[in-house]
C-alpha cells in the first residue's frame, strides 16, 4: 500500500512540473489560428515526457543535486549541526585543513600510498589468474568461481572475516608451521596493518578485474596466436607482443576501476581497523566521517569532502578522456 | 589447436588448484569456527571441528534478529530495484526518443553525478531529507537508491535502448497505442538483457552497503544484514563462537544468490563494467 501511495504522490509532483515544462517549451512564432491546437499538442507532449522523466528526476534532484550544492556552501561555514545559526567563513575551513589537521594530511598520503600498491596488486594478480583461467584447465570453470567469490561479500561483512583471519588464523598458522610472519599481530601495528587492508582488497577485487581480463583475452583472435606460433614465437614472446597489447583498453578501463574503488575505500576500513592502531590506517572517506559524525564538525567534514570529490573527479575525467582518445586511435 | 592435455597443463592444473584453495582458505577458517565451541577455536582454529556446535546458530540467529534483518535487507533490496527498473527505463526511454536539447541536458547531468562520492553528499543529505520524513524509514532509504542509482542504471538504459529501432513503436502508435502501452509492451520487454545486468549490479550494491542504511536507518527493528552484522560485532567482540555463526549467515544468502544466477552476474559484471 505505501509503495503505491508513494508513486501516487511523485506523479502528481511531475504533473506540476510538466506544467512548467510545457510553459518553459512556448512556441512563440506560430500563426494565431494554429496557436491553440500546437500549443495544446506540445504541452500534451511535455506532460508525456515529464511523467516518464519527472519521478527519477524529482527523486535525484532531493537525493544529489541540492544536497551537493548545499554541501559545497556548507564547506565555507562554521556549521556544527547543533547552533541553529551559521556563519559564512569563507576559506577558513580549508586553511585549517591544510595547515593545521596533520591527520588529514596524513589521511590523503595514506589513501594514495594504498591506491597505488592496491592497483598494482590487483591489476598484476587479477591478469595473472585471467592468464591461468583461460588456459585449457579441467578446473577453469570452477577455479573463476573461486577466484570470484570473494567480490560478493560486502566491505564490512569482508573486514570481519579477515579480522578473524588475522587474530586467531594467523596466530594458529603461526603455531603449526613456525613462520614468524604469521606470529605478528597483524592489526595492532601500523605497517602491518596497512598490508592487512591491501590484503583484504586484493582478495576482493582480483577476481572482479580477472573477469574483465578474461573476457578481454577470449577476444584476441586466436589465428592470429596461432601465426606467431608458427612462425616460431615462444609463449613468453606471445604474451609480451600479441597479447598484452590487444587487451591494452580492458588495462585501462581496470586501472580506473580500481583506481576509483580504492581510493574511495570505507566500509573495510571501518570493520578491520577502524582506522587503527592510533588512527594509523584512517583512509580519506573514514577521515571525512568522523570529522562530521563523531567530532560533529560539519563545515570542515564538507571542505573535506569537497576537496575528496575534485579528487575524484579529477580521476574519473583523465580516465574518461583517456579512454575516449583510445576508442578514436583504434 | 593446440589442445592436448599435456604435461605442461597438469602442472598449471595443480597450481591452479593450489591458488584457488588458497583463496578459499578464509571461508574455510570462517565456516569451520563457526561450528566450534568457543574454547575449542582458542586451542584449535586450524582443525575440522571435533563437535559441531549448531548451538551457535541457534543463538547468533536469535541475537542478530535474523528473520527480521533479512527481510529488511530483502525488501529494500527489491524495492529499490523495482523502483530503479520502472522509473530509470522510463526516463531513459524518454531522453532517447525526445530528440531536444533539454533531454541531452538532462541526460549529461545524471552521468555527470555519477562522480560525485556518496561522502561529498551524506552530510547535507541526512539534513535535508530529515525535513521531508524520509529518515528512520524504509521507504525513504528506497527513495534515496532511486536517487544514487539513477545514474548507473539509465546511463545503461540509454545506451541500450539507443540501439533499439523505432520503426516497431511508430507502427504501434499508428495502430492506436499510448505511448505507456508502447513503452510497456513492446520497449520494456524487449530490454530484459540489460534489466538482468542492471538488477544485479544495483542488488550488489544495495545489498552490501552499509553507510547509507547506517545513517537512515537508526531504529534497530529497521537495521539491514551488514548494520545488524556490524553492531553485533561491535557487542560481541571477541565472542568467535557467535560472531562467525552471525558472519555465515550474514554472507550465505549473497552466495546462495550467486549460484542461482551465476552466468548472468558474469555476464551482466563485465557489461557493467565496460561500459
Amino acid at each position: 500500500m505505501k509503495v503505491i501511495g508513494g508513486a501516487v504522490i511523485l506523479r502528481s509532483q511531475t504533473n506540476n512540473q510538466g506544467a512548467d515544462v510545457g510553459t518553459f517549451k512556448d512556441p512563440k512564432d506560430v500563426k494565431v489560428a494554429k496557436t491553440v491546437s500546437i500549443n495544446k499538442k506540445k504541452l500534451k507532449e511535455a506532460g508525456i515526457f515529464s511523467v516518464f522523466v519527472g519521478p527519477v528526476f524529482l527523486a535525484f534532484t532531493i537525493i544529489v543535486l541540492i544536497p551537493f550544492f548545499t554541501g559545497v556552501y556548507y564547506a565555507f561555514t562554521d556549521w556544527n549541526g547543533v547552533t541553529g545559526t551559521i556563519k559564512w567563513v569563507g576559506l577558513e575551513n580549508f586553511k585549517y585543513i591544510f595547515t593545521q589537521d596533520t591527520a588529514f594530511k596524513e589521511s590523503f598520503l595514506l589513501t594514495t600510498k594504498y591506491t597505488v600498491v592496491a592497483i598494482l596488486l590487483t591489476n598484476i594478480i587479477g591478469f595473472g589468474l585471467a592468464l591461468l583461467v583461460t588456459q585449457k584447465l579441467k578446473t577453469r570453470n570452477i577455479l573463476r568461481t573461486v577466484f570470484f567469490m570473494p567480490n560478493l561479500i560486502g566491505g564490512i561483512l569482508l573486514g570481519f572475516i579477515w579480522q578473524f583471519i588475522f587474530i586467531k588464523g594467523f596466530a594458529s598458522i603461526g603455531q603449526l608451521t613456525g613462520i614468524h610472519l604469521f606470529t605478528l599481530s597483524w592489526l595492532g601495528d601500523a605497517k602491518t596493518a596497512f598490508w592487512g587492508l591491501v590484503i583484504v582488497s586484493v582478495w576482493q577485487g582480483a577476481g572482479y578485474i580477472m573477469i574483465i581480463y578474461v573476457a578481454a583475452l577470449q577476444n584476441v583472435p586466436q589465428e592470429l596466436i596461432e601465426a606467431a606460433r608458427i612462425d616460431g614465437a615462444n609463449k613468453w614472446q606471445i604474451l609480451r607482443h600479441i597479447t598484452m597489447p590487444m587487451v591494452a583498453p580492458a588495462v585501462t578501463i581496470c586501472l580506473f576501476l580500481t583506481t576509483a574503488s580504492s581510493f574511495k575505500i570505507f566500509d573495510s576500513n571501518l570493520s578491520l581497523t577502524n582506522g587503527g592502531p592510533f588512527k594509523s590506517t584512517e583512509m580519506l572517506a573514514l577521515n571525512i566521517y568522523t570529522e562530521a559524525f563523531v567530532n560533529n564538525r560539519y563545515g570542515i567534514g564538507e571542505a573535506k569532502a569537497l576537496i575528496f570529490f575534485i579528487v575524484v573527479a579529477a580521476i574519473t575525467i583523465l580516465q574518461v578522456t583517456l579512454s575516449k582518445k583510445k576508442e578514436v586511435e583504434s | 589447436m593446440g589442445s592436448k592435455y599435456t604435461g605442461k597443463t597438469v602442472v598449471t592444473e595443480f597450481f591452479g588448484i593450489l591458488l584457488g584453495l588458497i583463496f578459499l582458505i578464509p571461508f574455510y577458517y570462517v565456516v569451520s569456527n563457526s561450528l566450534k565451541s568457543f574454547t575449542e577455536i582458542l586451542t584449535n582454529t586450524s582443525a575440522l571441528p571435533k563437535v559441531f556446535e549448531f548451538q551457535n546458530y541457534v543463538q547468533a540467529f536469535e541475537k542478530l534478529n535474523y528473520l527480521k534483518v533479512f527481510s529488511n535487507s530483502l525488501i529494500i533490496t527489491v524495492a529499490s530495484n523495482l523502483v530503479l527498473v520502472i522509473f530509470c527505463s522510463m526516463a531513459a526511454y524518454m531522453l532517447v526518443r525526445t530528440k531536444k536539447k533539454i533531454s541531452n541536458i538532462l541526460f549529461m547531468t545524471f552521468v555527470a553525478a555519477m562522480i560525485i562520492p556518496f561522502q561529498s553528499i551524506m552530510i547535507p543529505l541526512i539534513k535535508t531529507t530529515s525535513s521531508l520524513g524520509l529518515l528512520n524509514s524504509i521507504w525513504g532509504l528506497v527513495i534515496m537508491y532511486l536517487g544514487f542509482g539513477s545514474g548507473m542504471t539509465i546511463f545503461l538504459y540509454h545506451g541500450f535502448i539507443k540501439g533499439i529501432p523505432v520503426e516497431l513503436e511508430e507502427a504501434a502508435i499508428i495502430d492506436g497505442c499510448t505511448r505507456f502501452g508502447v513503452f510497456f509492451r513492446i520497449v520494456f520487454p524487449l530490454m530484459k538483457p540489460i534489466t538482468v545486468t542492471v538488477i544485479i549490479l544495483n542488488s550488489l550494491w544495495i545489498w552490501n552497503d552499509y553507510l547509507l542504511p547506517s545513517l537512515v536507518l537508526q531504529d534497530p527493528e529497521l537495521r539491514t544484514i551488514p548494520l545488524a552484522t556490524f553492531f553485533f560485532f561491535g557487542q560481541y567482540t571477541k565472542q568467535w563462537d557467535l560472531a562467525l555463526a552471525a558472519l555465515v549467515m550474514g554472507i550465505l544468502p549473497l552466495l546462495i544468490f550467486f549460484f542461482a544466477m551465476q552466468k548472468h552476474i558474469i555476464k551482466g559484471i563485465t557489461s557493467g563494467a565496460i561500459k
